[in-house]
C-alpha cells in the first residue's frame, strides 16, 4: 500500500495531525467522522468525500491497515480464491479522496461534546458521526464457548486470520473425521453465509478427505435459500452433510473446546473441527455510544440516522432497520443513502429519496452459483421490502455458471465502490 | 412443532402495507376460530402462523374442506393478493370453503389485517426471499426533484445503486460495463429489462422500479461519466 502522509500510522498526536492536514480548508468546514472502514464505513467515507469535493472534511477511524472481506472468505475455504485477493488497503481513499484515515480504535463517544476518543489517546471532533462497526458476539450464547476459545473452535465470522485458522484445521482433519458447525440464531450477518461455508468445506473435503462428515447444528427451523442448498448438497456431496434442526436438538447444543466435543440434546459427540458461529450483536462501540436498544442500533430508514441521536448515523450489520438482511451489499447500499443525506444536512446539497437494494450470491460447488435479491424503500417505521427474486431449483448449468461469473463481477464492483480503484 | 419466540418479530412495526396495531384489533373477528403467534394450535380454523408464501390447505393435521383442497391443487398460495381476495369474500375465491365468514369489504381494513398477519410469517431480514412487507408503489417523486430530472446529478445519485455491481471505471469482470454508452442505447437496454423483453432477474428488478425520467437521468450521467 502507498504510505501517504495522510494515512496516520498509529495515533500519536492525532488531533493535531488532522488539523494540520495539508488540504486548504475554509473556516468552519463541516466535519464527518466515520468509525469502521468496512462495507458501510469505507463506502460512506468515499461517497461523502467524492461528492462534496472538499466541502466536507472526512475522517475514517479503522484499526486495521488492510480490510479482509468476509464476503468471498468461504470461497477461500473452498480454494476458489487466494486470501491475498480478499485484502484491500485504505491507500486510495487517503491519496485520491483526501480522507483522513486514522488507524486506531474508537473507544468512546461524547455525544454532548461531539467528540470520539481514540485508544491511542486524543479525541476527534465531529459535526456528524457515522458508525459502521460490524458485529460482535454475544457472550455465553453457545454454552462452553467464549472468545477465549476462538483458537480451538474458530468462528471465522470476521475476515482474515480466523478464516485462515479454520482452513488450516480442515486441512489437518484425519481421514473420515467430522467437521461440526454450530450455526447462529437470527438475526446474524449474511443469512446464507453458514450454508455457503458448508458447501465450500464439503467441496474441499470431497477432494482431500472424501469419507469425512459434516454436521450442522442449527437452532433455526429454516434458513435462506434452503431448497437451493439442499438440492445442491444432494447433487455434489451426497451423504456427506447432516443438519440437525431444533426438532432434533439443534437448539440445545453445548461445546467443550478442551475435549473437542459437542453435546446435542444430552448426547456427547467427539469432533475434529468445530466452527462455532455464536449469536451476534452490534459492534461494541455502538453500545458504548449509547445508541443501541437490545442488541442492535435502531435507525430511521430515510437517512440511516440513529433513533437516539440525530447527529449520529449507523450503517450495516449493527443497525436495526427492518427488512434488509445484514450483508455487505446492504451496508454499501445504506451507505449511499446516508452519504446523500449527510451531505444535504451539512452543505445544503439536494437530498434524493432513499432507495435500497441487496443481492446475495452463494457458491454451492464448481460453477454452481445461486442468488437472492430484493429492492427496498424507506417507510416511516422501517426499511421495507418491495420486490425480489431468487434462483430456482433445477436451473441449467449455464445459468448457474453465469450466476457465479456475476458474483465475481460484483466482488470487483463493490470493492472498488468501497475503496476506490487505485 | 415450531420454533417459538425467535421466529416472530414483536408485532409493533407497521409498514406501508397497513397499520399493524389496527390490524391486531381487526383480528378479533378471526380469533374465535384461528390462533396465531407463539404456541398457536389448530381450532375451528387452522393456525395462521407462517401463512405468507404457504400453499393453501397445507397445515398438517387440519381437516380442510374439499373446496379448499381443490383450490390448493390448483396452485393457490397465500400472499398479499390472494389473502386480500379471500378475506374480501371467502366463497368467491374458494367455492364451498368451510370458513363461514361474511368477508371484510373495506380495503384499508383488509390491508391492516394482512399487515398484522404478515408479522407472524418469515422476516425478510433473516430469509431475504420471504414475502415483501411493502406493496410495490410507484415512487412519488417530490415536485422539486421532478424539476431536476435529466440533471445528471440525479443520475449520479441513482448510479450509486448500479456501481455495487457495474464498476464505475468501466472495467468489466463478469458484469458488463455500462460506462460511456450512448444515452439512446442505454435507454433502450433499460426499457428492455423493465418491460421484461430481456429476462435477467437482477436487472428486471433494478429497472422495474425506475421511472422513465429516472432512466433518462441515468443515461445522461453514464454517457459522460469519467
Ligand atoms: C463468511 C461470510 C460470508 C459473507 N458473504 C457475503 C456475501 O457474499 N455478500 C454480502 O453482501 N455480504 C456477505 N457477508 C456479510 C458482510 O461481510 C457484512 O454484512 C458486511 O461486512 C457488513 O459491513 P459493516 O460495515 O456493517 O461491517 P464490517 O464490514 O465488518 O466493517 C466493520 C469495520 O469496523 C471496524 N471497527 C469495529 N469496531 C471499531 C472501533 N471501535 N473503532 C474503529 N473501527 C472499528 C472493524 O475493524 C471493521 O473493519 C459475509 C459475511 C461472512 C462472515
Ligand atoms: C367461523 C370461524 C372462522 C372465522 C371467524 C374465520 N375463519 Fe378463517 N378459516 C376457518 C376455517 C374452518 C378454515 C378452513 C377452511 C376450509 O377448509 O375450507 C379457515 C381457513 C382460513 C385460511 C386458509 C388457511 C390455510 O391453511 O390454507 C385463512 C388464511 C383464514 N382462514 C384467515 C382468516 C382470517 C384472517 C379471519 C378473520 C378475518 C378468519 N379466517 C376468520 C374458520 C374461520
Ligand atoms: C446486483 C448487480 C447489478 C446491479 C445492482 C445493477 N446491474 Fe445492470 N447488470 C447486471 C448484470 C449481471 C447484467 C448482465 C445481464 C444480462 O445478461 O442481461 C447487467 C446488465 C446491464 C445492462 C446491459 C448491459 C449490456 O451489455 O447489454 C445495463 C444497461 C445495465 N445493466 C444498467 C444498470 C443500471 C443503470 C443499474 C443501476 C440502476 C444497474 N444496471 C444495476 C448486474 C447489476
Amino acid at each position: 500500500m502507498t504510505i501517504n502522509r495522510r494515512v496516520f500510522l498509529g495515533s500519536v498526536g492525532v488531533t493535531a495531525g488532522i488539523l494540520a492536514a495539508p488540504m486548504v480548508r475554509a473556516q468552519g468546514t463541516p466535519r464527518v467522522v466515520v468509525i469502521g472502514g468496512g462495507a458501510g464505513g469505507a463506502t460512506v467515507a468515499r461517497y461523502i468525500a467524492k461528492d462534496s469535493e472538499g466541502a466536507i472534511d472526512v475522517t475514517l477511524i479503522e484499526p486495521t491497515k488492510a480490510y479482509y472481506t468476509c464476503f468471498f472468505s468461504n470461497l477461500y475455504l473452498g480454494e476458489f480464491r487466494e486470501m491475498d485477493s480478499l485484502g484491500h488497503s485504505y491507500g486510495t481513499l487517503a491519496a485520491d479522496y483526501g480522507i483522513n484515515v486514522v488507524h486506531d480504535w474508537a473507544v468512546g463517544v461524547d455525544r454532548d461534546a461531539k467528540t470520539v476518543a481514540l485508544a491511542g489517546g486524543g479525541t476527534v471532533p465531529y459535526d456528524r458521526l457515522i458508525i459502521s462497526p460490524g458485529i460482535d458476539f454475544i457472550d455465553g450464547s453457545v454454552e462452553g464457548w467464549s472468545l477465549a476459545a476462538q483458537n480451538a473452535m474458530p468462528h471465522a465470522y470476521k475476515g482474515g486470520s480466523q478464516t485462515e485458522l479454520l482452513k488450516a484445521q480442515i486441512m489437518n482433519m484425519p481421514q473420515g473425521g467430522t467437521f461440526a458447525m454450530v450455526a447462529p440464531p437470527n438475526p446474524y450477518r449474511c443469512p446464507p453465509g453458514p450454508y455457503e461455508r458448508v458447501s465450500m468445506v464439503a467441496h474441499l473435503l470431497t477432494q482431500m478427505n472424501p469419507t469425512a462428515k459434516i454436521l450442522i447444528l442449527d437452532p433455526k427451523e429454516k434458513f435462506s435459500k434452503q431448497a437451493l442448498f439442499e438440492a445442491g448438497w444432494a447433487d455434489h456431496y451426497a451423504g456427506m452433510i447432516e443438519r440437525i434442526d431444533p426438532d432434533f436438538g439443534g437448539a440445545d447444543v453445548s461445546v467443550d473446546p478442551a475435549a473437542m466435543t459437542v453435546t446435542v440434546d444430552g448426547e456427547v459427540t467427539p469432533v475434529d473441527v468445530c466452527n462455532v458461529i455464536p449469536a451476534m450483536k452490534a459492534g461494541h462501540i455502538a453500545e458504548v455510544a449509547g445508541i443501541t436498544e437490545g442488541n442492535w442500533a435502531p435507525v430511521n430508514a430515510a437517512d440511516m440516522s440513529s433513533k437516539r441521536d440525530e447527529n449520529i448515523h449507523v450503517l450495516g450489520d449493527a443497525t436495526q432497520q427492518g427488512d434488509m438482511p445484514k450483508s455487505g451489499f446492504s451496508a454499501n447500499s445504506q451507505a449511499k443513502v446516508c452519504a446523500n443525506a449527510v451531505r444535504g444536512a451539512l452543505t445544503g446539497s439536494t437530498v434524493f429519496p432513499a432507495r435500497f437494494a441487496n443481492t446475495c450470491w452463494s457458491l454451492i460447488g464448481t460453477d454452481d452459483g445461486v442468488k437472492v435479491g430484493a429492492t427496498y424503500e424507506a417507510t416511516e417505521e422501517k426499511i421495507a421490502k418491495v420486490d425480489g427474486f431468487i434462483s430456482e431449483v433445477g436451473e441449467s448449468r449455464e445459468v448457474r455458471e453465469a450466476t457465479y461469473q456475476e458474483s465475481i463481477g460484483w466482488y470487483e464492483g463493490i470493492t472498488s465502490d468501497m475503496f476506490g480503484k487505485a | 412443532m415450531f420454533a417459538g419466540v425467535a421466529l416472530f418479530a414483536a408485532p409493533a412495526v407497521a409498514d406501508v402495507g397497513g397499520d399493524v396495531t389496527r390490524g391486531e384489533r381487526l383480528y378479533e373477528q378471526c380469533s374465535g376460530c384461528h390462533q396465531i403467534g407463539e404456541g398457536a394450535v389448530n381450532r375451528i380454523g387452522p393456525k395462521l402462523n407462517l401463512i405468507f408464501d404457504r400453499p393453501a390447505a397445507s397445515i398438517e393435521g387440519f381437516r380442510y374442506s374439499n373446496g379448499m383442497e381443490r383450490a390448493a391443487r390448483n396452485g393457490l398460495v397465500w400472499d398479499h393478493p390472494t389473502l386480500d381476495a379471500f378475506l374480501e369474500d371467502p366463497r368467491s375465491l374458494v367455492s364451498n370453503t368451510r370458513m363461514s365468514f361474511r368477508g371484510i369489504k373495506d380495503q384499508t381494513d383488509r390491508n391492516d389485517l394482512i399487515a398484522y398477519l404478515r408479522v407472524f410469517s418469515d422476516d425478510p431480514q433473516n430469509i431475504p426471499e420471504a414475502a415483501p412487507t411493502a406493496a410495490p408503489v410507484d415512487h412519488e417523486v417530490a415536485p422539486e426533484i421532478l424539476a431536476i430530472v435529466g440533471d445528471p446529478a440525479y443520475g449520479e445519485y441513482l448510479s450509486g445503486e448500479c456501481t455495487s455491481c457495474h464498476q464505475a471505471s468501466g472495467a468489466a469482470d463478469g458484469i458488463p460495463s455500462i460506462t460511456n454508452w450512448p444515452a439512446s442505447d442505454f435507454i433502450i437496454a433499460m426499457h428492455a429489462y423493465k418491460d421484461g423483453v430481456r429476462a435477467h432477474p437482477v436487472m428486471k428488478m433494478m429497472a422495474g422500479r425506475l421511472s422513465n425520467e429516472e432512466i433518462a437521468a441515468l443515461a445522461a450521467y453514464f454517457e459522460d461519466a469519467k
